[in-house]
């Protein structure tokens, strides 16, 4: 694939930041390196209301470069995380996450891997991700998709998901909204029966059989699954000359 | 009125088997020289509650923890902490409720207000409610009759936070950008311990921020301890960043004991002039520039 233009990290951008699509005046928070590129391509490119922040406590009017600091911020707000738990409660965000597991209905785990009382691995703990989940639009992105990451069950569910056995009855479930998983492979949504995870496209190089061996569990296919869209001309200058001009994205997925 | 008191007039307070909330967020503005005297102290079998930072590794390493409330465990510029991993994996700390962050804050301020739960949705269809079966939901009185989360008041025995500066009486102020949650921890306990880089005459200290750095106001503090640089390695901004260097010195030293022996003859078993000196003083941690996240 010597002859494009692009790669496959700002591929990935590109579809994290189709997940902000037709988000107006909220808080677009991608958590990880990627995810963050892709909001803050979304704000320069097609969702200019969305409020983006620092990933401390300031509220910024332009995404900040990855990096040494060559400017000072546009600083519009003040966001401590009091504030941040009132304005996720109140569902004016929608957060990109990178979980270590993710499962079919959408559980994703950053937590621990084993047994809760003796794990295997310690992770860092749910830390908002239940609140997030339940509240407001989340989506994934998984930089490594295999058989260990987009896992059959997850071993701790950090999140919501859709499987109906986990609901009480009186709860809502509608303020939450799992939108879309991003991966090194393919994009899904939750549009499968019952809201099963489902293929929506697989990236250039990639084909339907490679990614279903790669998933720990049967996923659903939207009709008709596609390539997903490859950068054009205007988002890589974004990308490259704005976002993230000192190109901490090389080498954040493997090509 | 004053409430000035050393860190060791503080932990000679504490007692085993208390639950102890800790201010402060990851590796930012921890109370870590009232963490190392708790550390150097005999105290065990604590519960902390706390967004968790160094404070849970070394005390976890030193085998003082029986039980942690927590949403995360992290050094910031260091995703995991070391030590609590440690602890864990080896299956020495098998008692956690692992709640969510935004949960966490809910429980503070339930104790804070005398009331027995807030609710919320936070929590609810996920491992948090499977996992800590003495969570309990709460149908919604009114016609609309949901169902929530009724996340527990957390009641603290004692809290220990650390700020920019004290004055004597109590009142605390803070002027980095995030207060975090200090005032809540103070509020949810029954005995409140400030740290502070300086204890300073009260006018002098309003001079110094703007009316929003007075977070905590003396109703909710106890005692006051002046300890320069007592957050370190977690940082105290604007005075000083995480020191990254540190943390990667501490957390190197979970792989091997002799390592993790010297750490702590080095930084844990000395007094908080010993440390500052350990660590390089003002001079060195006074230029450790901000975290950039």
């Amino acid at each position: 694939m010597s002859d494009r233009d692009y790669t496959l990290s700002e591929l990935c951008i590109v579809a994290c930041a189709e997940a902000f699509r037709g988000d107006g005046e909220i808080l677009a928070s991608g958590m990880g390196l990627l995810p963050r590129l892709g909001a803050g391509l979304a704000k320069l490119s097609f969702s200019p209301d969305l409020l983006l922040n620092d990933a401390e406590c300031t509220l910024v009017s332009e995404p900040i470069p990855p990096g040494p600091r060559t400017a000072p911020l546009a600083v519009e707000g003040w966001l401590p995380f009091r504030r941040v738990f009132e304005l996720l409660w109140s569902g004016k965000r929608h957060a990109m996450t990178m979980p270590t597991q993710l499962d079919k209905w959408g559980y994703c785990n950053i937590s621990m891997i084993g047994d809760p009382d003796q794990p295997k691995v310690q992770l860092l703990g749910v830390r908002g991700i239940p609140g997030n989940t339940i509240n407001h639009p989340c989506s994934y992105f998984v930089p490594n998709h295999s058989v260990r990451t987009m896992v059959a069950k997850v071993d701790m569910a950090s999140s919501i998901g859709h499987d109906p056995a986990r609901w009480k009855p009186g709860v809502r479930k509608d303020f939450g909204e799992l939108r879309r998983v991003i991966t090194n492979l393919a994009v899904f949504d939750f549009g499968g029966p019952d809201h099963l995870m489902r293929l929506l496209s697989v990236h250039p190089g990639q084909t339907v059989e490679g990614v279903t061996e790669q998933t720990g569990f049967a996923f659903a296919r939207a009709d008709s699954v596609g390539e997903t869209p490859v950068p054009d001309t205007e988002q890589l200058r974004i990308i490259r000359e704005v976002i993230d001009p000192n190109d901490t994205r090389a080498g954040a997925v493997k090509e | 009125m004053n409430k000035r008191m050393t860190a060791r007039s503080v932990v000679a307070e504490l007692r085993d088997g208390m639950t102890i909330g800790v201010g402060g967020w990851g590796a930012r503005r921890k109370p870590m020289a009232l963490v190392r005297e708790i550390a150097r102290s005999p105290l065990t079998d604590l519960t902390l509650v706390t967004y968790g930072g160094p404070e849970v590794g070394i005390l976890c390493a030193l085998g003082k923890v029986k039980k942690l409330v927590f949403g995360f465990v992290s050094l910031d510029l260091i995703p995991l902490d070391a030590h609590f991993r440690a602890a864990r994996q080896a299956g020495k700390l098998p008692d956690v409720m692992e709640i969510d962050e935004g949960m966490l804050q809910w429980g503070l301020k339930a104790a804070m207000i005398r009331v027995p739960f807030l609710p919320c949705r936070a929590g609810l269809g996920t491992d948090v409610e499977a996992l800590n079966p003495g969570l309990r939901t709460v149908e919604s009185p009114y016609d609309d009759k949901e169902v929530l989360m009724a996340m527990p008041a957390l009641e603290l025995d004692a809290a220990i936070v650390h700020v920019d500066h004290c004055d004597e009486r109590g009142n605390g102020q803070v002027l980095g950008p995030d207060p975090y949650f200090d005032d809540l921890f103070c509020g949810a306990a029954k005995k409140r311990y400030v740290s502070c880089e300086a204890i300073l005459p009260t006018d002098e200290m309003t001079n110094q921020g703007c009316i929003h750095s007075m977070v905590l106001n003396r109703t909710l503090t106890d005692g006051v301890v002046e300890a320069p640089l007592g957050a370190h390695p977690t940082a105290c901004v604007p005075k000083y960043g995480i020191d990254l260097e540190h943390l990667k010195e501490y957390s190197a030293t979970a792989k091997d004991a002799e390592l993790w022996s010297a750490y702590k003859a080095k930084y844990v078993d000395v007094d908080h002039d010993a440390y500052v000196n350990a660590v390089g003083g003002v001079e060195r941690v006074g230029q450790i520039p901000a975290p950039i996240f």
